[in-house]
């Protein structure tokens, strides 16, 4: 009786669910005829599918129109020697360099353990920098030298060696970096378009390196990040104050917000964009001509605002009464409380859904392409339609997908560290 | 004898067409405890609650340390900084630790440095007996010790006055005390405070006075003396007898 009394009142581990693999495939793909049935039948379908799309690619697929027109989807008519024109991509090369000197440092002074994202940023460049040396070696291009190829391979892993000095910079300075990282990334984004715009009105008069590079010669990814990138930070205080007012107890802020989220809601992309292409011209006054990039930025913006306007609206009233009136009590006013302690919280619990918005315009920026705006889309419209490659539309497609997807999935990734690291859900 | 530090005169409050306070009258001298009891619904939640202006008063007059309050935020935003609060549901902003939940006032609204904030928000924690919990997150506490961090966080602005709503409701048993005596501790140390409570052994133990609410008024007040041993009134009588029955 004593013995039996002492057992039950130990810690006993919980009862172990360790598998093998063939365990596991009985247990989960074989484990009745009907599953057998499915197994065999999914088997032989993806087989036959992927048989076909394997020997496609490796055989018959012209994959010399993705490395004939690599700059084309990158940065579409950006100037550059390739081109016989004075190069200025390398203002990009050096923007992409202050980013991952300050992704570096933001990694290095505020992130305490290693993280799988750092190891991801850091595959990046080496992955990107093989792919030009692969490429040299299996198809030896007479146009290009090893020195060419090696050349542009180091640049490219140059993203690392730069991004990893920053870290070390970043942990040496720990904390008293924070603030200054904070300064950092908000210089980046006016660096990063004058960097890209330069200054005055137009390279082909002033070849000075800061010389303007007009919007018309933007274009491929360069451009589509662009588009999603003014997007996503245009479309955040914008929408964040649509909800705050829709919930505002003045009348007339509320009822604007409410007949500005149900139009733009009750609107087709697309025809946001028609109208920022052709009918803005037609309500503004003669002098002022809008630039065709910018008047596909604006749609995009307003269209994301009302959506995210809704998704914060939900993030807001899932927060408690009791956490206004605990503010309240202690004297804070009415800004203080929305700043500190309802936003913080309501958009803490909207981050997955905000980032799967934010995907979704990353992705619709491919409607621009319509409205003739060169961007990933609309490069690879124009390379199809070049009678040197014609039929090549299965890799050219393929080939902006794969970018599509890995941007898309680099998102969604990050915002479920982020999810973990801020505990949303756990109160 | 000075200004009491809280007077309401005839005070009106309305649900709709549910006329949820008829007419309060009260008037509290610095220093008293005053505990606040009746059945639910009788408006005393209601009544506590005007008082910082978290709800409005439609009719009468409040004035508390000596400023009315009135639709001008200034005033309502004043009243606030001398009064502390705690909720039944504790109310801890879950996004920060106990040490930012106690130090955000005193920062944003007193403009205190943030050194001077932390040193004062120590000694709270200490007083309410759990210093070692001031980097945990509200969600990692039990909820005894997260009413106490919300005492510590209502006393970070040094009010003059503490209105407890229901403090002990949504607690389990066996934290009920900590939370009593935390509360008696700040009673005997001179605090103003008006306690919306069933707890009759606090009540008993530290109140100058007692009011007992029914149907949006005072039906009787008095020391609790007074109330324990010979109320006047039937109503008072029964409900005494309810809930000091087990």
């Amino acid at each position: 009786m004593a013995a039996i009394t002492s057992t039950k009142n130990e810690m006993q581990p919980p009862p172990s669910e360790r598998s093998t693999p063939i365990g596991w495939l009985l247990k989960n793909l074989f484990n009745s005829w009907y599953n057998i049935l499915l197994t065999i039948v999914a088997g032989l379908i993806i087989f036959a599918v992927l048989r076909g799309t394997i020997n496609w690619a490796l055989t018959d697929a012209r994959w010399a129109v993705i490395p004939n027109n690599i700059r084309n989807f990158l940065v579409g008519q950006y100037p550059s020697a390739i081109a016989g024109q004075t190069d200025y991509v390398w203002r990009l090369g050096l923007g992409l360099y202050l980013l991952a000197a300050v992704i570096g440092l933001t990694f290095g002074s505020r992130i305490r353990r290693p993280e799988p994202i750092g190891a991801v940023l850091v595959a990046i460049p080496i992955v990107l920098a093989l792919l030009p040396i692969l490429y040299f070696y299996t198809v030896r291009p007479e146009n290009l030298t090893a020195g060419d190829i090696w050349t542009t391979a180091f640049q490219i892993f140059a993203l690392d060696i730069i991004g990893i000095a920053g870290l070390i910079v970043g942990r040496i300075g720990g904390d008293r970096f924070k603030r200054t990282v904070t300064i950092l990334w908000i210089l980046y984004f006016p660096v990063i378009v004058l960097l890209i715009r330069g200054v005055g009105d137009n390279h082909l008069i002033r070849e000075a390196p800061l010389a303007a590079i007009q919007t018309r010669f933007w274009g491929g990814l360069l451009l589509s990040l662009l588009l999603a990138v003014v997007g996503i930070m245009g479309s955040f205080p914008i929408g964040v104050m649509l909800a705050l007012g829709r919930q505002s107890k003045l009348p007339v802020l509320r009822y604007l917000s409410v007949i500005y989220i149900e139009f733009i809601r009750g609107v087709p992309l697309i025809s946001l964009l028609f109208m920022g292409q052709v009918m803005l011209n037609l309500f503004l006054p003669d002098q002022i001509e809008l630039d065709r990039v910018i008047r596909a930025m604006v749609p995009i913006t307003m269209f994301s605002a009302a959506y995210l306007a809704e998704n914060v609206r939900g993030g807001l009233q899932s927060i408690p009464n009791g956490q206004y009136e605990a503010a309240w009590a202690l004297g804070l006013n009415g800004f203080q409380t929305m700043a500190r302690i309802i936003l913080p919280q309501a958009l803490r619990t909207v981050i997955p859904v905000m980032v799967g918005q934010f995907i979704g315009l990353f992705k619709d920026t491919s409607l621009v392409a319509i409205v003739g705006l060169l961007d990933l889309l609309g490069i690879a419209r124009g390379v199809i339609a070049n009678p040197n490659y014609i039929g090549t539309q299965r890799e050219v497609f393929l080939f902006i997908s794969l970018f599509y997807f890995v941007f898309s999935y680099a998102l969604s990734y990050t915002s479920r560290r982020i999810e973990a690291n801020l505990g949303v859900g756990q109160r | 004898m000075a200004e009491p530090i809280i007077i309401a005169r005839d005070v009106h409050k309305w649900y709709g067409n549910f006329h949820a306070l008829r007419g309060v009258d009260m008037e509290v001298e610095k220093g008293e405890v005053i505990v606040i009891f009746g059945p639910s619904g009788s408006g005393k939640s209601t009544f506590i609650r005007t008082i910082n202006r978290l709800e409005e008063h439609q009719q009468g007059q409040i004035v508390v340390d000596g400023i009315e309050l009135t639709h001008d935020v200034r005033n309502i935003e004043m009243v606030r900084q001398e009064t502390g609060m705690v909720f039944q549901q504790f109310n801890l902003f879950p996004h920060l630790t106990v040490m930012q939940n106690i130090t955000l006032a005193p920062i944003q609204v007193r403009k205190k440095g943030k050194a001077e904030a932390e040193e004062k928000a120590n000694q709270l924690l200490k007083r309410v007996g759990i210093p070692e919990q001031a980097y945990k997150y509200p969600g990692q506490l039990s909820g005894g010790q997260q009413q106490r961090v919300a005492i510590a966080r209502a006393l970070a602005m040094e009010p003059k006055i503490m209105l407890f709503d229901e403090p002990t409701s949504a607690l389990d048993p066996e934290m009920i005390k900590e939370v009593l005596d935390v509360m008696t501790e700040l009673a005997n140390s001179g605090m103003t405070m008006l306690v919306v409570t069933h707890e009759m052994g606090f009540a008993r133990a530290v109140a100058n006075r007692m009011f007992f609410f029914d149907e949006g008024n005072i039906v009787e007040s008095g020391t609790p003396t007074d109330i324990f041993k010979n109320p006047k009134e039937d109503r008072t009588k029964l409900f005494l007898s309810q809930i000091l029955q087990h």
